[in-house]
This record gives structure tokens, C-alpha cells and sequence, in this order.
């Protein structure tokens, strides 16, 4: 990456539960503007150090700056520059989709006028402009993910963290959703997510791999491969899960 | 401010949406309202009576006769023997027996002194009690019919109080009118913990919260988007069951000020919302939430003072009951609705939904956690 | 059968795992019986009254003494005016007030009968006439005192005998009541959630593609909470016999047996709830707010059934409750056997048999 302004960075952090050390003193470094995926098997972390990132969980040691805020004192400012997508679909259901939009942008203090467009252009992006006055629940889950993704970047955060966004949907969802992240990457938001898929890996700008709570590896995929003599990021992945000791669920 | 507004036009749009509950909300107080208040009912009338009379004389025939047409008894059954008799108490067939001896007219007549056999069923004590009694009141009053009517001699003038019953406030002992109230604070007060509890808790189970952990939210703002739909549906079902129910149906018109009527259910409502906030920080799970708000709606309900007295608890329970934010608000209904009560009666009753309100909502911001 | 087993063990993972869920359905039905055994009763005592005493002399002075030594009532104040009676009511702890006229003495030695007044707080009418009655009593029993060696020529002495409960306590009669609220609304709760839950979160499909019939999966359902409820009864009965001093005249079995039936009339109807909405929320607010008071009330332990109007008489034999309360009180405290209480036995074991065939019937047409 030519851009080296550094949005997250951790130092040694860490979290324990009770005697389970679920995320083992982990440091890295997000560059803005760059894809960090974020890999693992279940069980390995991934989730409980997003959550740490997105002020959602208190770490238990260790340091890390968020959009240049502290983790610990400053999680309420670090809250109106990120965006957040769970593994649980978290738009409400029962809203319609043009309520959702409101409600979100409003509770970020969009101003009216802004809200007004950026609702207009993002119902155009996703094509969703019959479907509008529809309520969330009814919609299928490809279209309620990406419609959670572009919530979640509503108020064009610096960081977008995206929990494992495409779960269960098929395959060409998938690769629209990953045109969505695409953009707004190019419009300057970093994007950290966490998967499963290993084709998804391919596609980010860097990798780090997960095992037993610690960062096992960190680095583009392509040097990945070379690093671990493989063809394909599924077996990196299964190179480095061999080590583990913590069974996946 | 703004950030209220969105959030409230959220709560509102979600609950005016959700067919299953505005039924429950409006519908089932208002119905519970118009029939509940005619099952609660404690006046002691038609005791059913089971008589053996083993006499059947003119005196024991005018004893039934003066017992049946007291008001308080129904003749259930005329025995041939105790023993038939109780079966009919062992049936709930009937609450009391009288057995009435052989030789009693003979006996009264004779020797002037004769027994009587009352069994009760007191299962239930009061209603044992004061059957009892009545029971009593009336034999004593038939004697002294016998020393007048019957008797030759010479009546003996004994000196005699006689006491005058004034009865204030519910001159003609309409047990409705101490019940309807009551009732409507508790359907207030289920909707209101009820909708308030399982509200955020589902936010949690479906993961919403997550979302809105991760905006900068304000904590305050947040829970105020909660509270502010609930107190207006509170405040909502109050108006319908006090003007078009207890009111228009019962007829029941306020002495008191309504204007501090309102004041305290404003009052209250802030309080009661605490509370049920309270509770769904703590559950993770709506049945969680659900069976915690069952417990304490039955204790806030059996320990309020609504149905059996608080005069009549032992002094540990005099104490839950104290801590029951129910019972002042049940005594306050009844206070100022029926008797006209004025701020001064009831500054103390304010003073303590004060401490509770903000007890309840301080305790419920402080555990409500964004970050765990 | 295999299957079966599979299914039931399933079942109580869920709920033995859930310690919180678990501690709420032991611990709160446990609580609420003590409490509510030993806290209610509708006796009154020490109810305070206020006295105005015009009078002042012997006679008001030995009626007062014998107010002030009854365990019905204390004497909160003494007030030198009718015109305070007001005000002393609209403060609400004082629910009588009794007026002594002038010259009481005098007038009942001169003209043999004097006047005084009694004035209630009727706004809760039945402590009204409670309170009058007793004050009454009093008066009675001076008047007779007073008599002296003038007794009537004729004399009928009433014996009262209190069968079942000489001591007049509380318990007796809101034990076996809070008994049946409690274990009714708690397997109504438990077994309407437990499905729609599973409907909610979409695993209910996936027992329905399994090869078991519905009366199956119905049944393993409620099995754990038909265990769960049996423990709870125990526990409850221990706590009714061992702290409140129930007495248990009857036999264990036939309670036992009698209560299996009502477990399972309520975890049927909260399965019919469970099967007739589609979300936790419904089914909790049916159960709980469209419940608690109706069961609360037609059960019959707070207010007697006998007053109330005809048309709720005959709702209040739809409550399962109210049956069972019957038979609790029955068995336990009157010693009776199955015979006089066969025909509320088979009235239970009808609405069960009812409920489970109309939950069983929605539940296939749910499938079709």
C-alpha cells in the first residue's frame, strides 16, 4: 500500500475469560484505506477482538488506537468514525427499509438534508427502489446484507468492521457484496473483515491469519502463499490450523 | 434531541406495527377492567347453612326462620344428622352447621338453659370467622325475642347500647368501588413493566443492541427512547380505564383532584418504567425476562394491600410490602379517588415514588452496559 | 422409542442447562408460597382507631380499656372534635372512629339505653363491616357485663366448633390457592415459550423434516417440564407441611396422582398458546397478562366464587385452577379419599384430554 496513515493499532492486546485467554496479546497495524481480512477458525478469536475494536468488549491488557482514539478512554468518539456489521443480522425486521435507513442515520446525527440524498443514492445503488416501503423482514438475506453493509457506512465512517458479512448466501451475492466493499474502499474507508471463505481472502489487500488467540501470520496473500509453498490461501489456512490446539466447534 | 426523535418514532413505529401486542396492550386491560372488579368480591353473604334439627319444635323452626331471613345465610340443606351433614361441609355444598338438640323448646322452657351445636368449616378463616359471628349475633338476638314473646315473666330492663354505623365515603358498601381502582393500577402497572422489560431484552436476542452499541448513542438517550413510548402508553391505558370504564361503567367520580391523580401516575410510571428496565438489563433471554417480571408482578400484586390487608401481614412481610412500589399507588388511587385525599395526605406516598423512580432508573443506567 | 429418548434428553439439556431460566423455576414458585403462605390473610388486626370522647366518665372509660386490650385494634389517638374524623380519614392508616356522646354514664343508668356512634372508612367495605362487627362484640359483651346479677331468665349458649382450622390461620386456605396459581401459570409459561422459541429460531423445521410424528415431539417437549413441575410440587409440599404446617390428612398418592393431571392440563395449554402464535412475545403476554388475573381471581382462594355473578360462576369452571384448588384442600386438608373427588378428577382429566387434542390438531395443520 502507498498509503501508510495507520488506522488501527494494536499493541499486546488482550482478553481473558476467566482462565480462557480467548485473544492472546495480538499486535498488528491497518493501513486507511486497505481490505484487512481477518481469518481464523471458530474459536480461534476473531470475534472477541472485533468486538475489543469496536468498543463493544473491554480488553483486558494490552494497548490500541482506533482512528488515532483510545481504546479504553475514548470508545464513545471511536463509535463516530467506525461502522459495525455482526454475524447476526441486525437491521430491525420490523422496520421498513427506508426506516431503517432514517433511523440509523439519524441516530449518527446525519444531518436532514445530507440523510435525505445519502438515502436516495444508496437505495439507487442497491437497485432496491420497488422494495423500499417493504419491511426488512420480508427481504431476502442476500439483499439484507448488503443493505446492513451500506447502513453500516452510512455515516462514511473510517473503519467499516464486518463480522463474517456473507455467511450463508450464495455465491453471486457474494461477489456483489464483495463490489459493494470494493467501492467503498475506494472511496477511502478501511475495511476490516473477518470470513470463513478462503476465495474471499484472495481478495484482500492483507491477510492475518488467526490461531489459539495469537496472529499465527500477517501478510498479502500472495507472499502468504510463497511463505507457506502453497497454490491456494485454503491451504495457507490449512497449514497453519494444524498447530492448533483449540478445537473448532 | 434530534437523536431522541429518531429514536422514538423507531419505538413507536415498531409497537403500532406489531399486531399481536396492541391487542394486549388496549384491548385485554379494558376487558380485565370491566369484568375482574365483579369476581372481586369479599361482602359475607349467602353463607350456605346445612340445619339438623333434631327438635322440630315451633322455638328451633323459628330459629331457622329468623337465621334464614337474616340475609346472610341460604338454607343449603336440612339433615337428619351431623354426620350427613358433614358430608355436605366435606363437598363445599356448605360453609356451616347448626345442630339443634333434642328437647331445646323443652329444655328453654323448663330449665331456661340449653346448648347449641355450631360446626364451621374454617378452611377459610375470615369467612369461618365472621359466619361464626353472625351466627352468634343472631341466636343472641333470638333470645332475647323468646325472653319477650314467649316468656310470662317479667320483663327485666337492662340497660342497652345502641350503636349507629355511619359508614363514609361508600355509603351503601359497594365493594366495587374499592376495587375497580386498584385493579386498574395493577393492568397499568403489567403493561407497563411487561411491554418495558421484553422490549430490550429482544433487542438483545436478535442482536439489534449490538448494532446500536457500536453509534455513538448517548446511554441516556437511548434508555429515554425506551422509557418516553411506554409512560404514554401508561399514561394512555390509565385515561381509558379511569374515564370509560371506572368511571362511565362503575360510576365511579373522583373526589379528588385529578390533576394529582396525574401527577403521581406521571410519577409512578417513571418509576414502574425503571424497574422494568432493570429487570431486562439483567435477563439475557425475553423468558428470562418474562418469568423475572412474573415473580415480581405476583409479589407486587399479593403484597399491595389490593386484595387482603396490609394491617392484617406480619410485620416482615408489612416490610416487603413497604418496598412495593404498588402499594402506594394502590393507596393513593384509593385515597384521593375516593375520599378526596389532598396533596398534604399523600406527600409522603410522593416523596417515596420519588425515591423509587429514581432508585430504579439510576441503578437500571448504571448496569446498562455498551461495552462489556 | 430410540428416537424418542433422543429427543427428551434434547429437551432437558435445554432446560438443565440454563441456570438462570432453571434458578427462576424452582427458586420464584418456592419463594412466592412461603411469602404468600405465611404474609396473607384477611384477618384484621391492630387496626388503628380513633376515639372522640365526649363522655368521659366510667362507662366510656371501661368500653375504651376494653378496645385498648383487643388484639383487633389499637387506639391510634384520642381527638376532642367530630370535625377531626375527616381529616383523620383522608390520611388513610385509620379505618374507624368512635364517638362517645356527652353524659354516657348518666343516661345509661338513667334512661337504660344511650346511643354512640360508629364511624367507618367504608372505602374498603369488607374491613368496614369487619371492624363494626368486632366493636359491636364489644359492646355486646359490656352490655352483658354490665347486666350483672340481672341475667335472662333464658339462656341459649352457642358452642362453636371451627372444624379444619381451629387456629383461624391464613395459611390454610392460601396455601393450597397460591398452590395452584403458581403451578398453573409457571408450566403455562415454561411449555408456551419452549416451542415458539424453537419457532423463532427456525429449528423447529428441522425436528418437523425428522421422521417423528408430531405427538411425538409434542409430548418430548413437555416431558422435562412435567418432571420439572413434579419436583417443584414436592418441594413445595415439603415447604407447605414442614414450614407453613399444612396438615396432609389424605393420602400422598392420590395428591400426587391428582396433580400429575393438573401439571399436565396446564403444560397442555400452554402448548395450545405456544401452537396458536408465532412469536415469544405474544405467547408471554398471553400467558402472563391475559392470565394472571382471571386465574388469580376464578380460582376462588381470594374472593368466594359464590358472590359472583352467575355468568362468571360459570366462566370460573373453565379454570383449571379452580378444580384443583378443590381437590388440594380436599385431599390435604380435609383427609377426603377419591370418591368426593372424583367428579373434579374427571373434569381435569377432560380439559386435558381437550387441550392436547386441539394443540395436536393446530399443530398438524401448522404442518399441512
Amino acid at each position: 500500500m502507498s498509503n501508510t496513515n495507520i488506522v488501527i493499532a494494536t499493541k499486546k492486546l488482550t482478553k481473558q475469560f476467566g482462565d480462557f485467554t480467548a485473544v492472546d496479546a495480538i499486535t498488528f497495524e491497518v493501513y486507511q484505506g486497505e481490505i484487512f481480512g481477518f481469518l481464523g477458525a471458530n474459536g480461534a478469536g476473531k470475534t472477541t477482538a472485533m468486538r475489543m475494536l469496536c468498543g463493544l468488549s473491554k480488553p483486558t491488557s494490552g494497548e490500541a488506537t482506533i482512528a488515532g482514539f483510545d481504546i479504553y478512554k475514548e470508545t464513545e468518539r471511536i463509535k463516530t468514525k467506525i461502522g459495525y456489521m455482526s454475524q447476526k443480522f441486525s437491521l430491525y425486521e420490523d422496520l421498513t427499509i427506508i426506516e431503517n435507513i432514517n433511523f440509523f442515520g439519524g441516530i449518527y446525527g446525519l444531518p436532514k438534508a445530507a440523510l435525505k440524498t445519502r438515502t436516495e443514492q444508496l437505495i439507487h445503488r442497491l437497485g432496491l427502489e420497488a422494495e423500499a416501503n417493504k419491511l426488512v423482514g420480508d427481504l431476502p438475506l442476500g439483499w439484507k446484507q448488503k443493505l446492513a453493509f451500506s447502513v453500516a457506512i452510512l455515516h462514511e465512517p473510517s473503519i467499516v468492521f464486518l463480522d463474517e458479512p456473507t455467511g450463508g448466501v450464495d455465491p453471486i451475492t457474494r461477489r456483489q457484496f464483495w463490489d459493494l466493499i470494493y467501492q467503498a474502499a475506494e472511496s477511502g474507508i478501511t475495511i476490516f473483515v473477518t470470513t470463513h471463505y478462503m476465495d474471499e481472502a484472495e481478495y484482500c489487500n492483507r491477510v492475518s491469519m488467526m490461531v489459539d488467540g495469537v496472529i499465527a501470520a500477517l501478510d498479502t496473500p500472495t507472499n502468504l502463499k510463497k511463505q507457506f509453498n502453497a497454490q491456494t490461501m485454503d491451504e495457507v489456512f490449512h497449514e497453519l490450523a494444524r498447530g492448533a490446539k483449540r478445537k473448532s466447534d | 434531541m434530534r437523536v431522541l426523535k429518531y429514536l422514538l418514532v423507531k419505538e413507536f413505529k415498531q409497537i403500532f406495527r406489531n399486531k399481536a401486542l396492541l391487542p394486549v396492550i388496549f384491548v385485554m386491560p379494558v376487558i380485565q377492567l370491566l369484568i375482574m372488579p365483579l369476581a372481586a368480591d369479599y361482602e359475607i353473604k349467602n353463607i350456605n347453612i346445612s340445619v339438623v334439627d333434631h327438635d322440630r319444635s315451633p322455638y328451633s323452626r323459628a330459629l331457622i326462620s329468623k337465621i334464614t331471613a337474616s340475609g346472610y345465610f341460604k338454607l343449603a340443606d336440612y339433615s337428619n344428622s351431623f354426620k350427613e351433614a358433614f358430608t355436605q361441609i366435606e363437598r363445599d355444598q356448605s360453609d356451616l352447621i347448626l345442630e339443634i338438640p333434642r328437647g331445646f323448646e323443652s329444655n328453654l322452657t323448663r330449665e331456661g338453659r340449653q346448648k347449641l351445636f355450631i360446626a364451621v368449616n374454617a378452611i377459610n378463616g375470615t369467612k369461618a370467622g365472621l359466619g361464626g359471628n353472625y351466627l352468634s349475633a343472631i341466636i343472641a338476638s333470638f333470645n332475647k325475642d323468646i325472653i319477650t314473646l314467649y316468656q310470662t315473666g317479667k320483663p327485666i330492663k337492662q340497660p342497652s347500647i345502641q350503636a349507629t354505623v355511619i359508614n363514609w365515603f361508600n355509603p351503601y358498601l359497594n365493594y366495587q368501588f374499592f376495587m375497580v381502582p386498584a385493579i386498574l393500577v395493577i393492568l397499568v402497572t403489567m403493561v407497563g413493566a411487561y411491554m418495558c422489560a421484553l422490549n430490550i431484552v429482544k433487542e438483545k436476542e436478535v442482536g439489534t443492541i449490538e448494532q446500536i452499541n457500536v453509534t455513538p448513542i448517548k446511554k441516556h438517550h437511548y434508555i429515554l427512547g425506551k422509557l418516553i413510548p411506554f409512560w404514554i402508553i401508561g399514561m394512555v391505558v390509565f385515561t381509558i380505564g379511569f374515564f370509560g370504564i371506572s368511571w362511565l361503567v362503575y360510576g365511579i367520580i373522583p373526589l379528588g383532584s385529578l390533576a394529582l391523580l396525574y401527577s403521581y401516575l406521571a410519577l409512578y410510571l417513571v418509576a414502574l418504567l425503571g424497574f422494568g428496565l432493570l429487570l431486562s438489563t439483567y435477563a439475557e433471554t425475553q423468558q428470562q425476562a418474562m418469568s423475572l417480571a412474573f415473580f415480581f408482578m405476583l409479589i407486587f400484586i399479593l403484597m399491595s394491600g389490593l386484595f387482603t390487608p396490609i394491617e392484617s401481614m406480619p410485620a416482615w412481610a408489612k416490610v416487603i410490602a413497604a418496598f412495593n412500589p404498588v402499594t402506594y399507588f394502590v393507596e393513593v388511587m384509593r385515597m384521593v379517588v375516593l375520599k378526596g385525599s389532598g396533596l398534604v395526605n399523600i406527600q409522603y406516598h410522593f416523596l417515596v415514588m420519588g425515591l423509587f423512580a429514581i432508585v430504579f432508573n439510576t441503578w437500571a443506567i448504571l448496569s446498562y452496559q455498551k461495552t462489556s | 422409542m430410540k428416537q424418542f429418548y433422543s429427543f427428551v434428553r434434547k429437551e432437558f439439556y435445554h432446560v438443565f442447562r440454563d441456570n438462570k431460566t432453571l434458578l427462576m423455576l424452582f427458586g420464584l414458585p418456592i419463594t412466592q408460597i412461603v411469602l404468600f403462605g405465611f404474609a396473607l390473610s384477611n384477618e384484621i388486626k391492630n387496626s388503628n382507631i380513633v376515639i372522640c370522647d365526649y363522655a368521659n366518665d366510667q362507662a366510656s372509660h371501661e368500653i375504651i380499656d376494653r378496645i385498648a386490650v383487643s388484639r383487633n385494634f389499637d387506639i391510634k389517638k384520642m381527638i376532642l372534635s367530630e370535625d377531626e374524623i375527616e381529616a383523620t380519614f383522608k390520611e388513610g392508616d385509620v379505618k374507624l372512629v368512635l364517638v362517645f356522646p356527652n353524659n354516657l354514664n348518666q343516661t345509661l343508668i338513667h334512661s337504660k339505653t344511650a346511643q354512640i356512634q360508629i364511624i367507618a372508612d367504608a372505602t374498603d367495605p369488607n374491613t368496614a363491616s369487619t371492624l363494626t362487627a368486632y366493636i359491636q362484640a364489644i359492646l355486646n359483651s359490656y352490655q352483658a357485663d354490665m347486666g350483672g346479677a340481672n341475667k335472662p331468665a333464658v339462656q341459649i349458649i352457642p358452642e362453636i366448633r371451627m372444624l379444619y382450622n381451629p387456629e383461624l390461620k391464613g395459611a390454610t386456605n392460601f396455601v393450597p390457592g397460591v398452590m395452584a396459581l403458581v403451578l398453573f401459570l409457571i408450566c403455562v409459561l415454561m411449555t408456551s415459550v419452549s416451542i415458539v422459541k424453537e419457532k423463532e429460531t427456525g429449528t423447529m423445521e428441522i425436528l418437523l423434516v425428522s421422521p417423528m410424528n408430531p405427538l411425538t415431539i409434542i409430548i418430548a417437549k413437555a416431558t422435562p417440564y412435567f418432571v420439572l413441575s413434579l419436583i417443584n410440587l414436592t418441594v413445595i409440599l415439603l415447604m407447605s407441611i414442614f414450614l407453613l404446617d399444612m396438615p396432609l390428612n389424605g393420602s400422598l398418592a392420590l395428591l400426587y396422582l391428582v396433580s400429575s393431571i393438573f401439571i399436565l392440563c396446564a403444560l397442555a395449554a400452554g402448548l395450545l398458546i405456544s401452537n396458536s402464535t408465532d412469536s415469544q412475545q405474544a405467547a408471554m403476554l398471553i400467558s402472563l397478562m391475559g392470565m394472571l388475573l382471571p386465574i388469580m381471581l376464578f380460582t376462588g382462594f381470594l374472593f368466594p366464587l359464590e358472590n359472583m355473578p352467575m355468568p362468571l360462576q360459570i366462566f370460573a369452571n373453565i379454570v383449571p385452577s379452580k378444580w384443583y384448588y378443590i381437590i388440594v384442600k380436599s385431599i390435604m386438608i380435609k383427609g377426603l379419599g377419591i370418591m368426593p373427588i372424583l367428579k373434579e378428577t374427571l373434569i381435569l382429566t377432560g380439559m386435558t384430554l381437550f387441550l392436547l387434542l386441539v394443540s395436536l390438531k393446530k399443530f398438524k395443520i401448522r404442518l399441512a
